[in-house]
């Protein structure tokens, strides 16, 4: 039985539930059903006009609000009664109490009021120490015993905190009293620590957004369970009138806030400016007087104020090819990736023929046949489709609403002569889906978009998807095919969990697996026989077009299947074959024949600091000189080594261009500064004790932690050790004080970007930037390693080594990754990200399935011993396993799950 | 406590339909009457809970078939004993006695029982039933905003109820039946405030949640998916949480699973006998019930089953039988850190 883990999080609920996990990124609170911050609101309560005022909820809801605030707060009104009568109609409107109710109100009479009226967990805004602990006790106990989240203002006996020091004082002396006194969970209380307008020309208010952000950040730090809000709109109030100011505002303070640990303000949300079109000049301003870093900027954003104007867009010129019929122009726009005139030209196309689904039909799917036939020839390259790809997707965006008015239209014609509606079939539908506790989905996007152009209908779930929503949504939207991706090693069992579900619950359509995780045999072995309608691993984005193709053919695919049960069965076969061809030592003896260092001769280099680092916002551009674009190539799934594959007689022409336009996005990145490169390392005196485990000390030498390794059990040749990361560490018993390092290192700030080019359905550079954030991150771990050996440990001080070098691993010591070939146990993980503080320096976060968040993520152990070297474990026995278990004090079933693919047996 | 014990152990079984073995007496106004209400001015039959008064040799026999049958935990009779509920006979001032004898009455047969076999624990549950009126939901549909009760109210019954329970020896509370989350946030605030203002030496008394999905939508009456419901009530802290009544084990398994998977307490499920049949009865054969309840256990989702509408002694020793070497649910790790 598998052991179910549950975090901590901040869990709230109306008719469904609200979880904010550290990657839900910022939550909205909807504002404006609130009598004290909008008139019309105002207007409808007071004149009992309570169906209207549940409009203004709806429209809320509609825009994105996450949380409903309620505030009935005006001396006119009766607010007990206000309060009740709006929640219980409110309680009747599925579509608004879908989301949870926050209780705003400075009278305690009225929180309660609604707290009576309310099945969903709310939040109560506010309760604070204003009058005392003894009261502030009371009302805790009362929200308590509703089930309710509390906010708790940054208010004390002395008055409202205006400086850092103020709010950080009073939200720890309130959580003490909150947690000790009342027994509250950590995750349900959230900080207001205030926000003050900014800009008023009063000097003293320079530094309110500064203190709010940077006492946010030391909360989190502090209280890392706790949430931080606000109400946005204050820190504007000075320039009340200019909405196209107030809202730059907002949305570069808003930028500050998250970074620093804001987890959900109040806000307009249909109203924020996106933070990379505020015009440059205006953006800078507003980046002046929210970071206080220059005494005149108020002065200069009041008067920028009144020159604000929307600019002209710049005009492309004509070519050639434009004169031709539209269908020629489509299809060439298609072809090359066109996207300029894609809009003009299918709505030509529209007009001229008799219904716009012969538009898609007609001429895109010709353009469409073209780009799926050049890249079946290898004409094409993965690049080009997904750019095609955009192109398509412009074109039926323009297309849809005309599609949808006259189904309609046809529906209703259906409807009144009593006829049954047959339409709706279409094409086959493709679900997509990253597995629960994975983030990884690269590959699963260019799959999704080859599958699109080859003109299959493609839901995209994301990432990390429960399988019960998967197989929900794809009862619900009657799909084809579900295709399921993952990359780390836990995903493999979620994948196999799905197979039985499927099966128990009667499923008949294929299951395509994919992901770099995933292999051939593994499907074979684990997945495959656990589903009998089709389970097919799909290596590449190319292959699942034909794969796809042979399972929606009623010709071919009994064949196909047949073919593929044939092999996977012969694979499982050659499995079983195979585990006994190789032999084991007992685990004593694989201890006993471990790598043998002479220590006397070892005299181990201390590095220049004991404990952690953090690195915020490294150069970006300093961290790009280290690229290895040669996996960046792979994902576009060019293969070959770098740079020659510039020049490679077949795909080098698109490789360069491809290779141009990472450059320009990556230039475009760093100076625009898109995404943000933390890192942390950390060095200690560790000694090993001499056969798996190592100790990590403290500088007063008392133990911190033990690291426990794996060993190679595979029986070697003569001579060959079996060799286990703890041998690279100096004994105990060798009396010498041996040291060993960690690192992670993040890119941040990826989600907006991904979100504007989803919007404007361009897949192409959406890819090409999760690509390169990889390559980034991959990159900084190599910076950081240098830095470590030549400088930060500095063990090989005189190393000269060219980034060809670095790519080769030819530098002193090594660097391997939890979850990968030297120490394939990701819960080791845990260790690492406890002793170097990770997700306090990077702000690098844990899945369940133990992968990092944000994906473009690396982490790692430092080794500086010159025989340390990079290796694989294999396949390990039980022995082994049953003794790790005991020194990880973990269940052997647990440890059996997460490293099943290096067991030798069957678990 | 001794529940969490035994609970950490095995896989407890908890009690099938009070009513059923009730309507199988096939009692008369007369019986229900008894001495005591002999010149009553409405007709008692049908209320269930006045038997606790009336006739308690009747739910005694019945709780001790439950005992015998293999019943770790056996639920009072005190479904509809609330001031609310019981003015339907004009009643309500019977809700605090109806109570005590209820719970009386369980303890009665569970000390026999406890007596006979010390080494197996029985324990009574104090069930709390949902009201016949609800916070959630407006009776007129042309008033959505109208409330046949307020939220004051029902924490005043439930108060009430909760003292007689507790007066007459309950081991522990069972708010169950849930269609409507705002009423059982009632009875936990009720429970709540009954504790910290009758602090006792051995501490509160542990809860038992038990919501109903209403039908293949997922949802509570009121409206609620399991996993919002859950998180509405989570802060009571409850011994174990699960479901009852309203479908059938078929019916219940993706929902217990689900639940099995965020519950961070102990989990309980103890569906109908089925669906009802066109004459509205439960005919799903004992053996039947027991071997979807089976799979539960095989698959790790429960630690409390048990019965509800329909389901008689007969389906409890079979449910008892065919779990009983199976190990309960693991309890989820909780992690301190996000």
């Amino acid at each position: 039985m598998e052991t179910t883990v549950i975090k901590p999080y901040l869990r709230l609920a109306g008719l469904e539930p609200l979880v904010v996990r550290p990657e839900t990124n910022f939550v909205n609170v909807g504002e404006r059903t609130n009598v004290t911050g909008s008139k019309k609101f105002a207007r409808l309560i007071r004149d009992n006009k309570y169906e209207e005022a549940l409009s203004v909820a709806r429209q809320q809801v509609e825009s994105g609000a996450q949380i409903l605030d309620v505030n009935m707060d005006d001396a006119l009104l009766d607010g007990v009664l206000a309060m009740t009568t709006f929640l219980n109609l409110l309680q009747a409107e599925p579509d608004i109490a879908r989301i949870p109710v926050m209780i705003d109100s400075s009278k305690f009479e009225i929180i309660e009021a609604g707290l009576k009226c309310v099945q969903g967990k709310c939040i109560v805004n506010s309760i604070s120490l204003k009058e005392g602990e003894e009261k502030f006790i009371d009302q805790a106990f009362i929200c308590k015993s509703y089930g309710a989240s509390v906010i708790v203002m940054a208010f004390d006996e002395k008055g409202q905190a205006d400086t850092k020091e103020r709010k950080i004082e009073i939200c720890e002396r309130a959580y003490n009293i909150l947690v000790q006194q009342v027994d509250y969970d950590p995750q349900d209380i959230i900080f207001d620590p205030n926000i003050f307008a900014i800009a008023t020309g009063i000097e003293e208010h320079n530094n309110y957004a500064v203190d709010f952000i940077e006492a946010t950040r030391i909360i989190k730090q502090k209280m890392p369970l706790t949430k931080v809000s606000g109400g946005v709109s204050n820190v504007s109030f000075s320039f009340r009138g200019n909405d196209t100011v107030r809202e730059a505002i907002h949305s570069v303070f808003l930028l500050h806030a998250i970074a620093a640990g804001m987890d959900m303000g109040i806000v307009n949300a249909g109203q924020l400016q996106v933070y990379d079109e505020i015009e440059p000049r205006l953006r800078e301003l507003c980046e002046d007087v929210i970071l206080n870093r220059n005494p005149e900027a108020t002065d200069q954003l009041l008067a920028f104020a009144e020159t604000v104007k929307a600019k002209g867009k710049t005009v492309v010129q004509d070519q050639a090819w434009r004169s031709e019929p539209v269908e020629k122009r489509l299809s060439h726009s298609l072809v090359n990736g066109i996207t300029d005139f894609i809009d003009a030209d299918t709505e030509e196309a529209r007009v001229k023929y008799p219904k716009p689904l012969d538009v898609i039909e007609g001429p895109l799917m010709d353009g469409m046949n073209i780009v799926g036939d050049l890249f079946g020839a290898g004409k094409m390259f993965l690049p080009q489709v997904v750019k095609s790809a955009r192109v398509m997707k412009k074109a039926v965006a323009v297309l849809t609403p005309y599609i949808e008015a006259e189904k309609e239209v046809r529906r209703l014609a259906h409807i009144e002569a009593g006829t049954v509606n047959e339409e709706g079939a279409g094409a086959a539908k493709i679900l997509l889906a990253t597995v629960k506790g994975d983030v990884h989905d690269i590959g699963k996007n260019i799959v999704g978009v080859v599958l699109g152009c080859n003109g299959y209908d493609i839901i995209d779930m994301g990432v990390m998807v429960p399988a019960d929503k998967i197989l929900e949504t794809a009862k619900r939207e009657k799909v084809d095919i579900i295709g399921l991706s993952g990359l780390i090693t836990p995903s493999l069992d979620e994948m196999v969990h799905i197979a039985k579900e499927m099966k128990r619950q009667k499923f008949e359509l294929p299951l395509l697996i994919g992901g770099a995780t995933t292999s051939r045999m593994h499907t074979a072995v684990k997945v495959a026989p656990e589903y009998d309608e089709g389970v097919v691993h799909v290596l590449d984005a190319s292959r699942s077009v034909t794969v796809a193709g042979s399972l929606l053919s009623k010709e071919q695919k009994p064949d196909f299947l047949k073919t593929l049960k044939d092999e996977y069965s012969k694979l499982k076969q050659d499995f079983a074959n195979k585990k006994t061809a190789k032999s084991y030592l007992p685990f004593a003896q694989a201890q006993e024949n471990k790598v043998k260092i002479d220590w006397d001769a070892f005299t181990p280099v201390e590095p220049t600091f004991t404990g952690t680092r953090g690195f915020t916002d490294y150069s970006l551009e300093e961290i790009a000189a280290y690229i290895d674009w040669q996996p960046f190539f792979i994902a576009w799934e060019l293969h070959g080594k770098f740079p020659q594959i510039l020049s490679d007689e077949k795909v080098g022409a698109e490789a360069t261009r491809l290779y141009k336009d990472a450059q320009v996005l990556l230039k475009k990145i760093i100076a625009e500064k898109w995404l943000t490169a933390n890192g942390a390392i950390g060095f200690w005196p560790a000694n090993s004790n001499g056969k798996d485990t190592i100790t990590v000390l403290n500088e007063e030498k008392k133990e911190l932690v033990y690291l426990e390794s794996l060993r190679q059990q595979v029986k070697k040749a003569g001579g060959q050790p079996n060799i286990s990361l703890t041998d690279f560490i100096a004994p105990t018993e060798s009396g010498k004080q041996d040291y060993l390092g960690a690192f992670a290192v993040t890119i941040q700030g990826i989600e907006p970007h991904l979100k504007r080019f989803d919007e404007q359905h361009d897949d192409y550079n959406k890819i090409t930037l999760q690509a390169l954030a990889d390559r980034l991150a991959e990159a900084f771990a190599e910076l950081l390693h240098k830095r470590t050996r030549t400088e930060l440990w500095g063990y090989a001080k005189d190393e000269s080594l060219t980034n060809d070098d670095l790519i080769n691993e030819s530098y002193v010591g090594i660097r391997p990754a939890p979850g990968y070939p030297a120490c394939p146990d990701h819960t080791e993980k845990y260790k690492l990200f406890d002793l170097l503080e990770v997700t306090r320096l990077t702000g690098i976060q844990l899945t369940e399935s133990l992968a990092m968040y944000p994906a473009a993520s690396v982490c790692g152990w430092y080794f500086a011993n010159p025989q340390s070297k990079y290796f694989g474990i294999g396949k390990v026995e039980k022995d082994q396993v049953v003794d790790y278990a005991n020194r990880k004090g973990m269940a052997l079933e647990e440890v059996e799950r997460w490293l099943r693919p290096v067991l030798e047996y069957d678990a | 406590m001794q529940i969490q014990n035994e609970l950490s152990k095995r896989i407890l079984i908890i009690d099938g339909a009070m009513g059923t073995m009730i309507q199988r007496r096939k009692l008369e106004e007369a019986d229900y009457r008894g001495e005591r209400f002999k010149d009553w001015h409405t007709d008692v039959k049908g209320n269930n809970d006045l038997l606790n008064i009336t006739q308690p040799q009747i739910i005694i026999d019945i709780h001790k078939e439950y005992l015998e049958a293999g019943a770790d935990i056996i639920e009072t009779n005190t479904f509809s004993c609330t001031s609310i509920a019981m003015a339907d006979y004009d009643m309500q001032s019977f809700a605090y006695e109806l109570n005590v004898e209820g719970a009386r009455c369980a303890r009665i047969a569970a000390d026999e029982y406890n007596a006979k076999d010390p080494s197996k624990p029985r324990f009574v549950a104090g069930a709390i039933g949902p009201l016949n009126k609800t916070l959630s939901l407006s009776p007129d549909v042309n008033n959505p905003g109208y409330r046949a009760v307020t939220f004051d109210e029902v924490a005043i019954a439930y108060t009430e109820q909760i003292r007689g329970l507790a007066d007459g020896g309950v081991d522990l509370f069972l708010i169950e039946t849930i269609f409507d989350t705002l009423n059982a946030k009632a009875a936990i605030y009720a429970i709540k405030k009954y504790f910290r203002e009758n602090p006792s030496g051995k501490g509160e008394l542990p809860i038992m949640i038990s919501g109903t999905i209403t039908d293949a939508s997922g949802r509570t009456l009121s409206g609620q998916t399991l996993e919002a419901f859950y998180t509405s009530i989570r802060h009571a802290r409850p011994i174990s949480v699960g479901l009852n009544c309203a479908l059938g084990a078929t019916q219940m398994r993706p929902h217990i699973e689900e639940l099995s998977q965020i519950a961070e307490c102990y989990t309980s499920a103890y569906p109908n006998a089925g669906l009802p049949n066109a004459f509205g009865e439960y005919d799903e054969q004992p053996h039947e019930t027991a071997h979807i309840i089976e799979d539960w256990a095989k698959e790790g989702f429960v630690n409390i089953v048990g019965g509800c509408c329909g389901t008689t002694p007969d389906h409890i020793k079979h449910i008892a039988d065919q779990v009983k070497n199976y190990s309960p649910r693991q309890l989820p790790v909780l992690e301190a850190v996000l």
